[in-house]
């Protein structure tokens, strides 16, 4: 069986799949990293969003064989220093999710965008946030909790 | 704590028989038996005229809620707790909470109608009420003092005079409390609240910000399948063959079929999606929807109708004033899907003469029975356990969802998950009803309706179903709920600003082109559209001010503040609609709305301000003030999240929303096809809350989506001149309007 090595929060690991099309998603999800969802498989809603060295990708379209050998961070793998991620502090503190199945998506994309600019605009976070999609309504939420995570905003 | 004792005086008597201890006390000449059996392996006591439904003190002090309400996002789990730390006398984390498993927690109907806090809470408040009363007059007679001699404080009561005390699991730590929910214990006085008021942070929310939360869809058990459903290409086709060599390469693959049933089992998850993709199958052609361009004329014109006069108020005026205006419009609501973010999930264990299911049902207990009939078993042998899923705002496929993996799970008697697919999501969960409402009226120069009448096309709840008609046993052949449930949707229909003569009828229909379900707020968003917008275009047509006008008409003095805070929030100025720029290529207006939900519940006034380009009908929302009353509130930031929840999924619903079908099926299967507020629409919002302590708290969850589209729809007037009269407000619907075309 074909086997892949990536590197998932940290940690080295092998997958073998006998489908090398198989999207990381369910990969990661067989690790039993479930935080990462499955919102649509079509790369529409933003909920599988990941981090692939840094850059946000939504892992519900990317196969396997494509991420070989490259370093994948889901939720769970956010922070590194036993404390709450920042962005999931911030989260925390406006108490942004209702249902929280878009959540962890929306930390994961913002977190792409805050390694890329350390002090983003509101528009610029509306706008990296925007295939992004949440259905309970806890937008105006989000916005704040990733300028505060950037030391912006009250 | 400086609080008074928390215990009224009781006449009261002790009595020790048969080694159990046991309190009775009278109050007003209501007697009450109570508790002190040990609580061994015995069944959990599931009436809800028991306190032991909804609360046990555990021996070490922890005290554990049992919830028939079940926590979708909403914020009940911390909003219990309060309730029942306040009302009870126990710091909030000794409180754990069981939620929606029908061996355990007691059957307060379905979490829906935002009713979670108005029922569901207060019958939690009033059994923590009677537990309190009953451990004070327990405590009492053990310490040898009078129940309003004692102090207590987290649980712990002790002599005012000193000395030792008592605490709960002293007192009834593991045991059973044997005493009958008194709807008469007097509560405490909310002068004194210390828990219940404050923004305490939910506790799920940590968890779901780390990845912790365990959903539904992150649930298994040992030895667990994956299967996928396979849908039909139209609704009503039947399977006429399947070719299982179609996905022989795939290994591992297992096909249930059981006649219109059809299913892939896997022991991984993308192993079973891959299946469900490859698998060849024969369905028959079925064309049975209604064409959706003619859908309007076709309820309408239904065969089906049954009227019913649901209002009637005063009498026609004979003569109106001569300077009266009189006028008539038409009001349509579409179909619309739960569109949860992520498709539902289930995981079921069907043995053969028991079941257990994983669900996020709203309604548990409601399903118990609709689960054992399909699957022929004995209701009490058949266990509803509930896990958080995506957000549902009503009934979306997770009821669905639990009926593939039972019935799959009865076919390979192993445990089963099923996940739907987006396609299945969009396409297949139960749909918000289609609503059109005319609505004529006459009204006086000076503001005051003559006449008022409101006829609803709408399709017509069965009554009694325990639960809607579902997929699986449908398809299956299966033993089925048959009927329909849209939810109370005819409700606000009538103006709440008085009038001489108001009617409201509703032509029942029997059928619902797409299966139906409640969807939040069920029905009030499209009846207070129709009803608030149709207000505005009498104050229109008199040259009134919309928020002069609703101020003139209105009695109720909570309804009367609220319209006032907002007009003071976004400085209102006083003036007829449109504005003096309705010309104007890139236009803006403002508009207010204001609804009673329900008639008795709570209260919301909510104004919005919208721009629009003229050139595209491209419209946006750019901020939002809401001012709302419901009542007591527990938890005051738990109650912004939902209005800000309701404001900004409405807000969704109405400028984009619409299912989109065919003959066949629906068409709106992903996000492209059926697109939902994203962060570049959502507005700014401003929530200005009331808090009335000493009221009965209403729900939240709800009543803010009402106000929603009309608040919109009269500011597009107010910007341009137009008026949009049809859900969604597309651009092209906009354009149409601007244009002079009835929209």
């Amino acid at each position: 069986m074909p086997s892949y090595n990536i590197k998932v929060n940290g940690l080295t690991r092998t997958v073998e799949s006998l489908d090398p099309s198989q999207p990381l998603l369910y990969v990661l999800r067989g690790f039993g990293l479930t935080a990462t969802k499955f919102g649509c498989g079509l790369g529409q809603c933003g909920a599988c969003t990941v981090l692939v060295d840094r850059k946000a990708v939504r892992s519900c379209l990317l196969p396997i064989s494509g991420v070989k050998g490259k370093s994948v961070t889901t939720l769970e793998g956010l922070s590194t220093t036993g404390k709450p991620h920042p962005l999931q502090a911030a989260f925390i503190k406006e108490q942004v999710p209702q249902c929280g199945y878009c959540t962890s998506g929306m930390i994961m994309s913002a977190a792409a965008l805050l390694t890329e600019k350390r002090k983003p605009t509101e528009s610029e976070v509306r706008s990296a946030l925007d295939g992004n999609l949440c259905r309970c309504g806890t937008h105006v939420r989000v916005v704040r909790a990733v300028l505060a995570a950037s030391g912006q905003g009250a | 704590m400086n609080a008074p004792s928390q215990f009224p005086r009781f006449s009261r008597r002790a009595i020790l028989k048969g080694g159990a201890l046991i309190v009775g006390f009278s109050l007003g000449g209501l007697h009450i038996e109570a508790f002190g059996q040990r609580l061994p392996s015995a069944p959990r006591v599931l009436d809800p005229k028991e306190v032991d439904a909804f609360l046990a003190v555990n021996a070490d002090g922890t005290v554990t809620i049992f919830s028939g309400k079940v926590d979708l996002g909403q914020g009940l789990r911390i909003s219990f707790r309060q309730i029942v730390a306040e009302e009870l006398g126990v710091a909030i984390d000794k409180i754990n909470l069981i939620e929606g498993d029908t061996a355990l927690t007691p059957n307060q109907g379905r979490t829906s109608g935002s009713n979670g806090i108005q029922r569901g809470g207060m019958q939690l408040r009033q059994a923590a009420a009677t537990a309190r009363n009953a451990l004070f007059l327990l405590a009492a007679q053990k310490l040898n003092v009078k129940p309003d001699e004692i102090n207590l404080e987290n649980g712990a009561m002790s002599p005012r005079a000193g000395g030792k005390g008592l605490t709960f699991a002293d007192l009834v730590g593991g045991k059973r409390f044997d005493l009958k929910l008194d709807p008469k214990t007097p509560l405490k006085d909310p002068a004194y609240y210390t828990i219940v008021g404050k923004s305490l942070p939910r506790p799920d929310v940590p968890a779901k910000c780390t990845g912790k939360h365990v959903y539904i869809h992150d649930f298994s058990v040992p030895g667990m399948l994956h299967a996928r459903v396979i849908r039909p290409p139209a609704i009503g086709a039947k399977l006429e063959s399947v070719d299982e060599s179609s996905v022989k390469d795939i290994a591992g693959v297992k096909v249930v079929r059981i006649k219109d049933f059809l299913a892939v089992v896997a022991n991984e998850e993308w192993t079973a999606v891959r299946a469900a993709r490859a698998l060849k199958a024969q369905w028959s052609a079925w064309e049975g929807l209604p064409a959706q361009d003619k859908l309007i004329e076709a309820l309408r014109s239904d065969p089906s109708i049954t009227d019913q006069v649901l209002v009637t108020k005063g009498a026609p005026v004979a003569s109106p004033p001569q300077d009266a205006k009189t006028l008539k419009a038409s009001f349509f609501w579409p179909m619309q899907s739960h569109a949860s973010l992520g498709p539902s999930c289930a995981v079921a264990y069907v043995r053969e003469d028991s079941a257990a299911i994983w669900t996020a049902s709203q309604g548990t207990h409601g399903n118990q029975e609709t689960f054992a009939r399909f699957l022929g078993l004995l209701k009490e042998r058949v266990r509803l356990i509930y896990f958080e899923g995506s957000g549902c705002y009503g009934m979306n496929g997770h009821e669905d969802a639990a009926a593939d993996a039972a019935i799959i799970s009865r076919a390979v008697k192993r445990p089963v998950r099923v996940q739907w697919s987006r396609e299945d999501e969009l396409g297949w969960d139960p749909k918000g009803p289609p609503q059109l409402i005319d609505i004529a009226g006459t009204v006086g120069a000076d503001g005051s309706i003559v006449d008022w009448q409101t006829q609803m096309w709408i399709p017509q709840t069965t009554k009694g179903l325990p639960s809607i008609p579902l997929l699986g046993p449908n398809a299956a052949g299966l033993d089925n709920v048959v009927g329909l449930n849209t939810g109370l949707i005819s409700q606000n229909g009538d103006p709440p600003y008085g009038a001489e003569h108001v009617q409201v009828v509703v032509h029942w229909l029997k059928n619902a082109p797409l299966r139906p379900a409640p969807l939040r707020s069920p029905g009030k968003p499209a009846n207070c559209f129709a009803v608030e917008s149709f207000f505005d275009e009498m104050a229109a047509v008199i040259g009134a001010d919309p928020v002069e006008m609703r101020l003139r008409g209105l009695k109720d003095p909570r309804g009367v503040e609220l319209i006032k805070r907002v007009a003071a929030m976004m400085k209102w100025q006083t003036r007829p609609s449109p504005g003096p720029n309705k010309t104007a290529a890139i236009a803006r207006g403002r508009g207010i709305s204001y609804v009673h939900y329900k008639h008795d519940e709570t209260y919301v006034a909510m104004g919005m301000e919208v721009v629009m380009e003229r050139s595209s009908g491209r419209l946006k929302v750019e901020r939002v003030f809401c001012a709302h009353d419901c009542g007591q509130i527990i938890n005051p930031d738990g109650v912004r999240a939902q209005v800000e929840g309701c404001i900004l999924q409405t807000i969704s619903r109405v400028l984009m929303e619409e299912v989109k079908f065919d003959r066949s099926r629906v068409s709106s299967v992903d996000w492209a096809s059926y697109p939902i507020l994203r962060f570049s629409d959502a507005p700014k919002i401003e929530i200005d809350l009331i808090d009335r302590p000493t009221m009965p708290p209403l729900g939240a969850g709800e009543a803010a989506c009402a106000a929603v589209g009309a608040a919109i729809a009269n500011a597009i007037y107010d910007a341009s001149g137009a008026r949009v009269r049809t859900v969604p407000f597309t651009p092209e619907r906009v354009k149409a309007a601007l244009g002079g075309q009835s929209s």
